[in-house]
């Protein structure tokens, strides 16, 4: 319902934001990026993950708004799949995608044709964490282990008052209550993302993979993020999966990590990522990291969504390369990043992961 | 058309080329709908080809062929459309009949006017009221329902949140209630007086008026308004996809919360974050849907055309 108002705010906001830089950042190394990102113009096209709709829509905002409007920014969310195929076939300049490039379908190879023959830039730009929500009168905290989350979501849980719950929760008050699972009835990165952390972390008790569709029939379907957070909100004794920064009055369940209990935040989900195995055998300009669920360092919250951007290293067309260099360095510059954070709720690179991704997306044009 | 809709000269030869005109006009626009059908038609053939013998992984974790894949989709796409139908029929030709009929003019004409309304309430609004709205009130009904009816296999174990196979055909039923009426009212209003003045004469009462020839004279009207809403109930996307919680249990039971969705709201919700693969598995079952609405308005005109051959013997 607020997001006429808040698409009003980021003009404001990002000029705010770009104010607050340009007087105290000086020294910092966002401050050379703010060079790439203006007197800019012409037209820029990507397309890709739905998941990052809303962070491109802060981020194109906001260098529009540094160009003065001469420069058109378009971001076309129409999936992941499809906006891969895209910048392959040259449609787009650059790509957002929920996963990695992979060579299983020669797709790395192909993108590398497309660019040249050079080295493909894939870096993060949008990490959030997905938030186990539920509504259950009278429990204010839950904690539960993977284990215990995917025998809730496969149907083999189905009482609240059930004593692989209560073991973890020694304090709560558990109601004689039926559980009502509820997932994503469409197709979506958080699926998979989620199932992904299921399948990764309880081999045991999910054996399914991870999959964009969600793999269980039983439980309650719901379209889109808002769908579940509303049927969550208004089922007593629903549980179900979203977005973190979509999840509102919600309270999210604490997972296991290590040996400690840990709720989702924005510093979490950039620690998963900061603690993440690279692929191996990736170029240098390749960020591409299998996210590791199984961390076991407590200040990590291992069930995020890590999208990236792709982009080539040249471009033919000396203003599609400036545009892109602009565009890709104000993404991953830490104004970027806390801008997203505040329109979309995703989580900051971390400094490490960030610092990282500034330099390979300076090599573009370089 | 407004230039060949003045009035024809008689006296001259004119009217004859103004006539001409007109039926050509008539006639193109008759075939540009046959021809956009026949385009649609290609297109799904076309694209929808490939996704007929995709690679068993492409139909996803409940399904291994196309057949298991569609056949859910199918069932739910009836059962839904059913439903909607059981409920929406019976309660579109009462309000027909009393508006044109029953109901005197001071209430007919507002009561008409108020259903047109209904047809004007985009999809969207529908979907919305019945997932946040309708489904949680349904609840206590249907769990009364699962109670004392339950050996019926309709009434199986209940959802929680009442998102049920039986809630979209509730809403569905209410989406297609205006074009049954509107139609119905119209042409039970045609009965032509002679005939409903002769059933008086006979010494009919006002219902056996209305069965001796009302519904005869109507009939072919009668069954083209429930096709025509139950091609709407088929192909309804948005409302299904945002009321239906989806399942791919193939059950009897309407009051569950795993019931498969229908063709149009599973391409809705499969349709942004797809694979090549899966496009075109989508577009087959477009095809499917095409063909199925094909054929039951195929086995309804041949069921009316045979009543009518009846009645004229």
């Amino acid at each position: 319902m607020n997001t006429p108002i808040r698409r009003a705010l980021v003009p404001s906001v990002a000029l705010l934001a770009i104010f607050a830089t340009a007087c105290g950042a000086d020294n910092e190394k966002g401050g050379s990026d703010n060079d790439a990102s203006t007197g800019l113009s012409g037209t820029l096209a990507g397309a890709g993950a739905t998941s990052q709709e809303k962070a491109q829509e802060a981020w194109y905002t906001a260098v529009q708004g540094q160009n003065d409007g001469n420069l058109e920014i378009t971001y076309n969310a129409i999936g992941s799949t499809d906006g891969r195929s895209q910048f392959v076939e040259g449609a787009v300049s650059f790509a957002g995608t929920d996963s990695y490039l992979k060579d299983d379908e020669g797709e790395l190879t192909a993108a590398k044709e497309r660019c040249g023959g050079e080295d493909v830039i894939e870096v993060p730009a949008y990490v959030s964490s997905i938030a186990i929500a539920f509504n259950v009168p009278g429990v204010d905290t839950l904690n539960l282990t993977a284990d215990t989350i995917a025998q809730i979501f496969d149907g083999k849980i189905t009482n609240w008052n059930d004593d692989a719950i209560a073991a973890d929760n020694p304090d709560a008050e558990l109601p004689d209550l039926k559980i009502t699972p509820v997932h994503r009835s469409d197709d979506s990165g958080t699926t998979k993302n989620f199932t992904d952390y299921l399948g990764k972390v309880a081999p045991d008790s999910w054996g399914y993979e991870a999959e964009d569709a969600f793999p269980v029939s039983g439980g309650e379907g719901a379209e889109g993020t808002s769908g579940v957070v509303e049927l969550i909100g208004s089922t007593e004794g629903a549980i179900g999966y979203a977005d973190a920064s979509q999840t509102g009055d919600l309270t999210a369940v604490s997972v296991k990590v290590g040996d400690e209990f840990v709720a989702p935040s924005p510093e979490g989900a950039a620690n998963t990522v900061a603690v993440s195995e690279p692929v191996a055998d990736r170029a240098e300009t390749d960020m591409a990291v299998d996210v590791n669920r199984n961390v076991e360092d407590p200040t990590a919250y291992p069930v995020i969504l890590l999208s990236y951007i792709i982009a080539c290293q040249h471009y033919d067309d000396a203003e599609e390369e400036a545009n892109v260099k602009g565009y890709l360095s104000y993404i991953v510059s830490d104004e970027g990043q806390s801008e997203a954070a505040d329109y979309a709720g995703s989580a900051p690179l971390s400094a490490d992961t960030a610092a990282r991704a500034q330099e390979i997306v300076a090599k573009i044009g370089a | 058309m407004t230039n060949t809709a003045a009035s024809p000269d008689w006296t001259t030869s004119k009217a004859g080329i103004g006539d001409r005109i007109f039926a050509a006009l008539a006639l193109a626009a008759g075939l540009v709908i046959v021809g956009a059908l026949a385009a649609v038609f290609v297109f799904l053939a076309i694209k929808g080809a490939p996704g007929f013998s995709r690679a068993a992984d492409v139909y996803g974790p409940h399904a291994t062929d196309f057949f298991g894949y569609v056949g859910p989709l199918l069932v739910g796409t009836l059962t839904a459309s059913v439903i909607a139908l059981i409920i929406a029929v019976p309660l579109a030709w009462g309000i027909a009949l009393a508006i044109s009929h029953y109901a005197p003019k001071w209430l007919g004409t507002p009561v008409a006017y108020v259903i047109d309304l209904l047809a004007a309430v985009p999809s969207v609004v529908y979907g919305l009221w019945g997932a946040f709205y309708l489904a949680p009130k349904t609840v206590p009904a249907y769990e009364w329902l699962h109670e004392h009816f339950g050996f019926i296999p309709f009434f199986g174990e209940t959802s929680a949140t009442g998102r049920t196979v039986m809630t979209a055909g509730i809403v569905l039923a209410i989406m297609i209630l205006p074009i049954i009426t509107a139609i119905s009212r119209e042409v039970f209003s045609r009965t032509p007086r002679l005939n409903e003045e002769a059933a008086y004469a006979l010494g009919a009462t006002k219902w056996e008026m209305i069965r001796m020839s009302v519904f005869p004279y109507a009939r072919s009207g009668m069954v083209s308004a429930v096709m025509l809403g139950l091609g709407r109930a088929l192909g309804e996307t948005m409302a299904v996809t945002m009321v239906l919680s989806v399942g791919f249990d193939l059950s009897w039971n309407l009051l569950g919360s795993s019931s498969p969705t229908s063709i149009a709201a599973n391409i809705a919700l499969k349709y942004k974050e797809r694979s090549a693969d899966l496009l075109a598995v989508l577009i087959a079952t477009g095809l499917v849907l095409f063909l199925m609405t094909f054929v039951v308005n195929f086995v309804a005109r041949w069921i009316v055309g045979r009543s009518e051959r009846k009645m004229a013997r």
